[in-house]
């Protein structure tokens, strides 16, 4: 048989599978590694789209996306972050911020464009500019800066092929929130060097204190900055697979043409779920989001307590907790924790070589399960700490 | 939980308590899941009841004196059909019977009852009793 494509075949499938297969054949596994809400979907969001299903809803819609839906995106952005984006002609729903990230990069990037990719970061961002005939440059960042991104570090990553710097604020797995002023660095550097900026604020409504700050709203950001967003993680709507895009005309009108031909459209039942998110009552999301973050205290408290080092995660509903201190790599961390004590956590080391020494735990799981968590974490760094 | 000292929460429901704004607390119980002795089964109903007003009190005390009864767990002033809305427990069909024909509907100015014997409890107080919903994730996702 002829040779498959090369770039695919030469992308390893992703660290985290391992962790599941395992996991997947144990009882009482208490999973810290699951990258999605524990909540349901608001249940007045469920039943748009049960009353979408009974009402024969059930066809294609424009390309674009439903326009009402488009519309409360926009004005979503702009009430809460003062973003202007014009409903026709500069946003597309798509099927998740998946499908978002793939479409903005096979728009942006031409065969050999080099994509800034700091890291850790989200597992699909370096397959995805691969995918799209790019290159992707991982650039560093510290946890003790709180993995803020360092404008110099960008600016020694930037060559003459160099199109675009990829970035996630909140992010996963760090919890980090890219500080304001670090965003305007970056965005000064773009302005220099003609870069776009790619930003994945997929958890922009889950930060804990210091607010959001949307890349599109920044000074000289706007007209090279696309910005991706969705439904998942606020309204726990992953398994509906929708979000969006919102970029200058030039950028969101080519990403409709590759939309249209690839997927057509985001499902039409989703999206008239996703109307009843935006413009339905907000208080389930502001529940979820109160508790996210009871937990997130809780556990960072505990965490700290057993000794583990947990840099402050203000977004997202992850923690990054370093486990230099008990002298295993963060795979064997991990893997040890998962079978001797059933606790599922991701090793940093999946998210970039600067996740080493850390493990991505979620907290979106239930209190008692965290502090049961934190019990079985703490027999585990007690044991290996232990004679050996 | 809310960002507010150990002590200055105390405090605050200790003042609470104080006022009366606490009035005590309760545990929520399923009763259909709690089914080992039979003869400790609860029947509960819901029971309209129609008044003549009085000058000068309106229904207050009627009111007060039904929310009187032991049986007598809740009292609502109601817009529609009837004036108060009642919730009424007892250990059986029979009892709680027994109480609207004897007790309720020959108080003076109780001029009708209408009464609904509740069937199974799906959500009480904002605190339902249908089972919680399966967590359907997978263990590890990215």
């Amino acid at each position: 048989m002829k040779e498959l494509n090369g770039v695919i075949a030469a992308c390893p499938p992703s660290g985290i599978r391992r962790f599941f297969d395992i996991a997947a054949e144990m009882d009482d596994v208490i999973s810290l590694g699951v990258g999605e809400p524990d909540f349901v979907t608001p249940w007045h969001v469920r039943e748009a789209g049960i009353y979408a299903l009974e009402h024969g809803y059930t066809t294609y819609t424009s390309n674009a996306g439903l326009p009402r839906l488009r519309e409360l995106i926009c004005a979503d952005l702009a009430s809460r972050y003062g973003a202007t984006y014009e409903p026709d002609g500069e946003c597309l729903v798509t099927t998740g911020v998946s499908e978002g990230l793939d479409l903005t990069l096979r728009v942006l990037l031409n065969p050999g464009d080099e994509v800034i990719v700091p890291e850790p970061c989200y597992v699909a961002y370096a397959p995805c500019v691969a995918f799209a005939g790019g290159i992707p440059v991982s650039v560093p960042t510290r946890w003790e800066d709180g993995f803020a991104v360092d404008a110099d570090v960008v600016a020694a990553a930037i060559g003459p092929r160099t199109k675009a710097i990829l970035i996630g604020s909140p992010a996963n797995p760090t919890g980090a929130v890219q500080p304001r002023a670090a965003l305007e660095a970056l965005v000064r550097l773009a302005e220099q060097h003609d870069l776009y900026l790619v930003s994945d604020e997929i958890y922009s409504r889950l930060t804990y204190s210091s607010g959001h700050t949307c890349l599109g709203t920044l000074p000289g950001a706007r007209e090279r900055t696309v910005l991706l967003g969705g439904f998942s993680k606020a309204h726990a709507m992953t398994g509906w697979r929708v979000g969006w895009i919102c970029a200058p005309a030039p950028v969101a009108e080519l990403c409709v043409r590759v939309h249209q031909y690839t997927m057509l459209c985001a499902p039409h039942v989703s999206q008239l779920a996703a109307v009843e998110a935006l413009s339905g009552p907000d208080d389930a999301v502001q529940v979820m989001i109160a508790d996210y973050d009871r937990r997130r205290r809780v556990f960072v408290k505990g965490l700290r307590e057993i000794g583990l080092d947990c840099p402050e995660p203000e977004g997202a509903f992850y923690a990054f907790p370093s486990i230099r201190s008990s002298g295993l790599d963060s795979e064997t961390f991990a893997e040890q924790l998962l079978r001797t004590e059933r606790v599922a956590v991701v090793p940093g080391s999946v998210f970039g070589p600067s996740g080493e020494g850390h493990v991505r735990c979620s907290y979106a799981t239930a209190l008692p399960l965290l502090e049961e968590a934190l019990r079985r974490i703490d027999r585990f760094l007690r044991r290996s700490a232990g004679p050996r | 939980m809310t960002g507010l000292p150990v002590a200055e929460v105390s405090e605050a429901i200790a003042t609470w308590e104080r006022s009366g704004a606490i009035r005590r607390y309760k545990a929520v119980v399923d009763w259909d899941a709690v089914d080992e002795d039979p003869t400790s089964e609860t029947v509960t109903a819901f029971i309209d009841v129609s008044l003549a007003p009085a000058r000068g009190v309106g229904f207050d005390d009627m009111a007060a004196r039904i929310a009187r009864f032991d049986e007598v767990r809740s009292v609502h002033l109601v817009s529609g059909g009837h004036d108060l809305r009642c919730t009424v427990t007892g250990r059986t069909i029979r009892a709680v019977s027994d109480f609207v024909s004897q007790k309720l509907s020959t108080i003076d100015r109780v001029q009708a009852t209408a009464t609904h014997f509740v069937l199974k409890t799906y959500k009480r107080d904002g605190d339902s009793f249908t089972p919680p919903e399966q967590d359907h994730r997978l263990p590890v996702t990215p």
